[in-house]
């Protein structure tokens, strides 16, 4: 959070949650950007992500009880894929914030989270189904949208479809 | 027919060709498949209700399959679908027919370039008899496509292919411009 800079009531809000998280994770999150949308950080040490996720939920002052999305996102140019995680404190201190975390686009995984919301769980495999990227630990890591013996990742910047599904033509 | 306006009730005979009754008793009495896969689905249940009374027609929709002549594919069909369309279709008994109503069933519609999870019309897993345009199309337009699967019906007879009567009603087709041109005149 930088010196002098005068947030909007919610930014602000979200602006201090997230000095408790830098006090408590210091090197492990990145600097504060104060999205009007939604102000988010990025989680550096991606390993810690899951300690991380349940100080958000269970400190008192930061009570983020709600996960309201996660989606995935896709990076070509930096070979990277990842994900952003909208939180909320819904009917607790009203606050908002999202985080993201970034795994390598071959092969790379993200501790899931889905332990700590279950939310998570079904928007896992939904950006596993999607992009492509693991979640080590999660309980049911199958795809849950497209058929399980498709091929590839839709949403990928360089995706292609395939020519044939079950001897069906798949392009128009 | 009409046969019920003229009166038939002295006892009096009737004279016609065995493909004629069964004709008339089959398309009077089009049973579809109760099933909708989108939006279209919409369309078609409000179709069958009392506002256009599909049941006039003798059209109302069953829960299963082996009980149904007609097949209404009322939607988007994606790949994960087309296998369960194409399962459903083969448990009909014959002879059965297939409309495919709405632009997503005829050729993709909107995600006929972007969206891979959908399959580019349900023609490419089971033959499909009339195709009904519209996205989705109007209950007008349902009846329409309806009707036409009803002309059908009374193209076939015994002994002659589904391909040969789809021919014989292709040749029967009206050009409405012809008839929409005769009703200005009159007016």
């Amino acid at each position: 959070m930088e010196e002098g800079k005068v947030y909007s009531q919610s930014v602000a809000e979200s602006a201090a949650a997230y000095a408790i998280i830098k006090e408590k994770f210091g090197d492990a999150i990145s600097a504060f950007d104060a999205n009007e949308t939604m102000p988010f950080f990025e989680v550096l040490d991606v390993a810690r992500w899951q300690e991380i996720a349940l100080f958000l939920r269970d400190n008192g002052k930061l009570k983020f009880n709600y996960m309201a999305c996660l989606s995935g996102v896709d990076y070509p140019a930096e070979e990277k894929l990842g994900i952003v995680c909208n939180l909320e404190s819904l009917g607790e201190l009203g606050h908002r914030l999202a985080v993201k975390l970034k795994c390598a686009r071959n092969g790379g995984s993200i501790p899931t989270v889905s332990c700590v919301w279950h939310t998570a769980n079904w928007h896992e495999r939904e950006a596993y189904d999607m992009f492509g990227m693991l979640f080590t630990g999660h309980p049911d890591m199958r795809r849950i949208l497209c058929p399980e013996d498709w091929e590839g990742f839709p949403l990928r910047k360089d995706y292609k479809v395939q020519e044939t599904y079950h001897g069906i033509k798949v392009p128009y | 027919m009409g046969l019920l306006d003229a009166g038939i009730t002295k006892h009096n005979v009737l004279v016609t060709s065995v493909d004629n009754v069964l004709n008339w008793a089959r398309l009077s009495s089009i049973w579809p498949m109760g099933f909708g896969l989108a939006c279209c689905a919409i369309e078609m249940m409000a179709t069958n209700a009392s506002n256009y009374d599909l049941e006039r027609f003798g059209i109302f929709p069953r829960s299963s399959p082996r009980q149904s002549d007609l097949m209404i594919v009322a939607g988007t069909v994606t790949m994960k679908m087309a296998e369960r369309v194409v399962r459903l279709y083969e448990q009909m008994p014959e002879p059965r027919y297939v409309l495919s109503m709405g632009s997503c069933s005829n050729c993709g519609g909107p995600y006929w370039e972007h969206g891979y999870h959908v399959l580019k019309g349900v023609d490419r897993v089971i033959p499909v008899d009339v195709y009904v345009p519209g996205c989705p199309p109007r209950p007008e337009a349902l009846i329409g496509g309806l009707m036409k699967i009803q002309e059908l019906i009374r193209m076939e007879q015994i002994g002659i292919s589904r391909a040969d009567a789809l021919k014989k009603l292709a040749e029967k087709s009206v050009d409405p411009r012809i008839i929409i041109e005769q009703e200005r005149k009159a007016v």
